[in-house]
């Protein structure tokens, strides 16, 4: 028998323990020493409030009353974690890039930052969570009530509502202390963390106590135990599959979706190594708070007299057996299973209720602009701890309401399947790039009201929400309406009925939406993000062409985030822009690692919308994902201009290349030229000297004087003809050449060229056609049979067939008349046939000619002063010159008499 | 030329790694089927003891769960950086 005030100060003394293990804790992180909260045991026991009063009590309640099925509870999350690298890990990645605060804040997040979806799924959370806040006041103080009543003091309704009151006063007290203590949730609650580490300790050791007492200490081993089990009205366990999978389905879903579990796999977790731990060692955790359950509800049931409550199993069974101190230590672990959980989930909510609800709505009703002038930091902040506050006394109230009777595992149910509704659009947010805002949004209102009609209303009992006569013919008499037989399908358990139906539709809802209705660019966004999260390092361009102030802010940075930190986020920045001070330059890449860092504080919704206020509203709109992809265009047309440009050049260096070959071969043949006519000109000079050396020394005959003067004199001729070209050839190319225009007949000047030449017959035939000959030039006629005679005596000269031929073609071409010469010898070399026409070059055997190799460079400049060209005419059979002449101004009339 | 033991475009530990991921991967499935097999068990005869059966089973499946995470957990490894190189080194292969 022990005194109740022993048990109340038990209590008292355990609380105050935990209020200095979270100082303590609090105290080492503000040193900076965060290593060992840091540890991976701590993540895995913090894992540990999924162990809640439902666990310590009802898993051997529910052990009584249904066998094994409170396994399930328990199997689902070491799936998960077990599976932990498929989307445990995924999650944990995301939560921190987007630096996440809740559960909301990844749907309001993943779905284009959408507010409207933060409030709901806080709205959700809350209807889920607050029954549950009433199961772990209900367990507190039935547990109380349980020593009150050993005690021997009478305890009536209002002694168990006022130590409900007093648990959830205290449980406020301590969350606002330590849950409040720093804005950003990533500096994470190191003080709770540690508070429901020791909590996890204290109850795995309690039930494990309690455990070993019963199997040991009553019922005698092992093996004696698994007898009692046997004889046990649960030894024929018969689960039905449908139960089996539904509840391990919504236990694994539950576990990634309630709010505290959320905050403590997610937002709290520092690294993600932890994880790996905790995929082993958490699934251990569970199996050893369920290795006793079994054994303790069937001794239970043994031992205490029919129709004691076997939810209290944990605790009455020591106290029938008289081992106080065993359950005292129970009733701490229950104490710590609910404290715990509340402290979390309370946290966790008002943590989504502030950021998703409070604060938006706060900034909504002030003018924009303003929020730079309003301290947003205590706003949150009290905006928390009131959100603390309401929601315990929610929790309190309905535990008021309710009365405290229905069994503890049935509210356990409804509030898993509640939260479980944002399953389906967290998992197709997270691996489908689809999803958009209109399908999950969809999916959760959908599911939220088909859980709501076909389980958490009818929870209240019949014609507590729902008349009897609404359970037997459905609303307004819509019989395919019934809350328990949806689309007339009857017979399904309740629980697998409310399953079945919420995520059909939720899911269904999720995809057909989602394929029906067009994503916003934010949303594309984000998908991206989330979906791709192992291969962003950093975050999308959220923010374009930013009209905010980096002092604006700064100022609303500090506000949010503290001075301290906020001017070193700022100072960090500006110094990776190699500028000094406090203000870095706003770009897109700032702006949005900035709303991160305030996301972090205030969730990203609310974030988003402050930045929105400063950068002007300048959301992202298509316009800016367009401005993007025309800034890509422009870097693509960019590069293809310079590759252009690049082609470009290249084009001109081979011309330049090409240039310079011709040069270097030009060089060479001036070098053999210059030699060529210098010996050219000391020849006659020679000869010159030395026979009037001879007229003027000696006395010779007269013939042979009147032979030597000849010689001089034909000599000079030759020196003269030499230095004429040389003149002519610098006239024309200074383009002082006088031309003298005439008119004539083509066929006339071919004549007078054909004659001038001087060539034999013999020597070389030449072939006409006179018939075509009648073009009327006009032009410098003159010169142009300068050019003929050029070609015809080249032709003679060079052409070095047996009977040698030269073909004189008139043609008329588009506007020109052209006189082709084709001779059929050897031909020009391709390689020398763009040398041929400058001056001084010859072919190589053209000295044999005796030629000075002006020729045709004076026929070029001859031509291009009269407005034609001459050049080679290749695959003519031996060598071809087209001379194109221009029709002058009644060159285009044929005369009519030729 | 003899071409045993050479191991051609493969890098031994990185190929091993992405064997432990897919292994990692398919656990929880497998898990998830062994959970259901009791559903499977005849119930016509009586006295069967399925409750306790059952609990040594079930337990039984769950320490083995627990050994070969923990075998998971020590043989994968976290790859320092942001990006997950399996995704981007095996073409095609991620399924991440």
């Amino acid at each position: 028998m022990i005194s109740f005030n022993l048990l109340i100060a038990v209590s008292v003394g355990y609380v105050a323990f935990l209020f200095f293990v979270a100082f303590a804790a609090e105290r080492r992180a503000a040193q900076g020493k965060t290593a060992w909260l840091r540890s991976s045991s701590i993540y895995t026991l913090s894992l540990s409030i999924y162990c809640t009063a439902w666990t310590f009590y009802g898993a051997v309640g529910y052990a009584a009353r249904s066998g094994l099925e409170f396994l399930t509870i328990y199997l689902g999350p070491t799936l998960v974690m077990i599976g932990w690298w498929w989307l445990v890990r995924k999650l944990v990645r995301i939560g921190r890039t987007q630096r996440l605060t809740s559960i909301a804040d990844l749907i309001s997040s993943r779905f284009g930052k959408s507010a409207v979806l933060g409030v709901l799924v806080t709205l959700l959370a809350i209807v889920g969570t607050t029954p549950y806040i009433a199961l772990q006041l209900q367990s507190v103080t039935q547990s109380i009530g349980v020593f009150a009543v050993n005690s021997g003091e009478s305890w009536g309704a209002s002694d168990l509502s006022r130590a409900g009151m007093w648990v959830a006063g205290g449980l406020a007290v301590f969350t606002i202390l330590f849950g409040t203590r720093n804005l950003d949730a990533h500096e994470r609650h190191h003080g709770i963390v540690l508070a429901i580490a020791v909590e996890a300790v204290v109850k795995l050791f309690a039930l494990l106590a309690v455990g070993v007492f019963v199997v040991w200490g009553v019922a005698g081993g092992v093996g004696p135990t698994m007898e009692l089990i046997d004889a046990s009205a649960q030894s024929q366990w018969d689960p039905s599959p449908s139960r089996w999978m539904g509840l391990i389905f919504v236990s694994a879903g539950a576990f990634l979706c309630l709010p505290r579990m959320f905050q403590v796999m997610v937002v709290e977790n520092s690294d993600e190594r932890n994880l790996s731990t905790a995929s082993w060692a958490f699934p251990t955790y569970l199996l050893f708070m369920s290795l006793f359950v079994m054994p303790i509800a069937v001794v239970g049931l043994d031992l205490m007299p029919t129709g004691a409550n076997p939810d209290l199993f944990v605790v009455t069974v020591p106290l029938s057996e008289g081992r106080d101190g065993l359950a005292i230590l129970a009733f701490l672990g229950g104490f710590s299973s609910a404290t715990s959980m509340v402290i979390v989930a309370t946290l966790a909510l008002a943590t989504m209720v502030s950021n998703h609800i409070v604060v938006p709505s706060w900034l909504n009703a002030r003018t924009p602009g303003a929020t730079v002038s309003g301290d947003v930091r205590g706003v949150v902040v009290m905006s928390r701890r009131i959100s603390i506050g309401v929601i315990l006394a929610l929790g309190y109230i309905y535990f008021r309401l309710s009365g405290g009777g229905a069994a503890l595992a049935a509210i356990g149910l409804v509030s898993f399947t509640g939260v479980v509704q944002v399953l389906p659009a967290m998992i197709g947010g997270v691996f489908w790039r689809g999803a958009n805002r209109w399908g999950a949004g969809a999916a959760i209102s959908l599911g939220f009201a088909v859980w709501a009609w076909t389980q958490f209303l009818p929870s209240f009992g019949v014609d507590g929400v729902i008349s009897q006569a609404v359970f037997d013919d459905g609303p307004f008499g819509i019989g395919w309406l019934r809350p328990y037989a949806l689309c007339g399908i009857e017979g399904i358990d309740p629980f697998v009925h409310a399953v079945f139906w919420s995520m059909l539709l939720n899911i269904g809802a999720l995809i057909l939406v989602s394929i029906l209705t067009f994503p916003n660019p934010l949303e594309r966004l984000q998908g991206a993000q989330f979906v791709n999260v192992y291969d962003y390092s950093s975050g999308a361009r959220t923010w374009s062409q930013s009209a905010a102030q980096a002092e604006d802010l700064l100022v609303m940075a500090q506000r949010i985030l503290g001075g301290a930190k906020a001017q070193a986020i700022f100072q960090a920045e500006a110094r990776s822009q190699g500028k000094s001070g406090f203000l870095p330059d706003v770009t897109p890449d700032f702006i949005s690692r900035l709303e991160r860092e305030l996301a972090g504080s205030v969730g990203a919704a609310t974030a988003h919308a402050m930045i929105g206020q400063l950068t002007e509203g300048a959301m992202v709109s298509v316009d800016d994902l367009i401005a993007v992809a025309d800034e890509t265009a422009q870097i693509m047309e960019y590069s293809s201009q310079l590759e252009a440009k690049s082609a470009e050049q290249e084009q001109t260096a081979r011309a330049l290349r090409e240039a310079n070959e011709k040069l270097t071969a030009l060089s060479i043949q001036k070098d053999a030229f210059l030699s060529q006519i210098s010996h050219e000109l000391r020849t006659p000079m020679t000869s010159i000297r030395s026979f009037s050396d001879i007229l003027r020394d000696s006395q010779v005959d007269d013939g042979a004087r009147k032979r030597f003067a000849g010689i001089i004199h034909e000599e000079a001729n030759r020196l003269t003809r030499l230095l004429d070209d040389l003149l002519d050839l610098g006239v024309l190319e200074s383009g002082q050449v006088q031309l003298n225009i005439g008119q004539g007949s083509l066929g006339d000047v071919l004549d007078r060229a054909v004659l001038a030449s001087g060539v034999q017959a013999g020597a070389l035939h030449i072939e006409r056609r006179a018939a075509n000959e009648g073009v009327i030039l006009n032009t410098d006629l003159d010169r142009l049979a300068q050019v003929f005679i050029n070609l015809i005596s080249n032709a003679a000269k060079y052409c070095a067939a047996d009977s040698p031929e030269l073909r004189i073609i008139v043609r008329q071409l588009d506007g020109h008349t052209a006189v082709d010469f084709c001779d059929n010898g050897a031909g020009v070399p391709g390689e020398s046939q763009s040398l041929i026409f400058e001056k001084f070059s010859r072919l190589e055997d053209a000295g044999m000619a005796g030629g000075a190799g002006l020729g045709l460079s004076i026929c070029r400049q001859i031509m291009g002063a009269l407005g034609g060209d001459v050049a080679y005419l290749p695959g003519q059979g031996g060598a071809g010159f087209r001379v194109t002449i221009p029709h002058g101004d009644v060159g285009a009339n044929e005369l009519a008499a030729q | 030329m003899s071409n045993r033991g050479r191991i051609e475009f493969l890098e031994r530990n990185s190929y091993r790694q992405r064997r432990f991921r897919d292994g990692a991967r398919m656990l929880p499935l497998f898990a998830a089927v062994l959970m259901l097999l009791p559903l499977m068990w005849p119930r016509e005869a009586p006295d069967q003891s399925l409750t306790s059966n059952s609990m040594i089973y079930l337990f039984g499946l769950w320490i083995m769960l627990v050994i070969v995470a923990y075998l998971l957990s020590k043989v994968l490894r976290f790859v320092g950086g942001d990006s997950d190189p399996e995704s981007t080194k095996e073409s095609g292969g991620a399924s991440d």
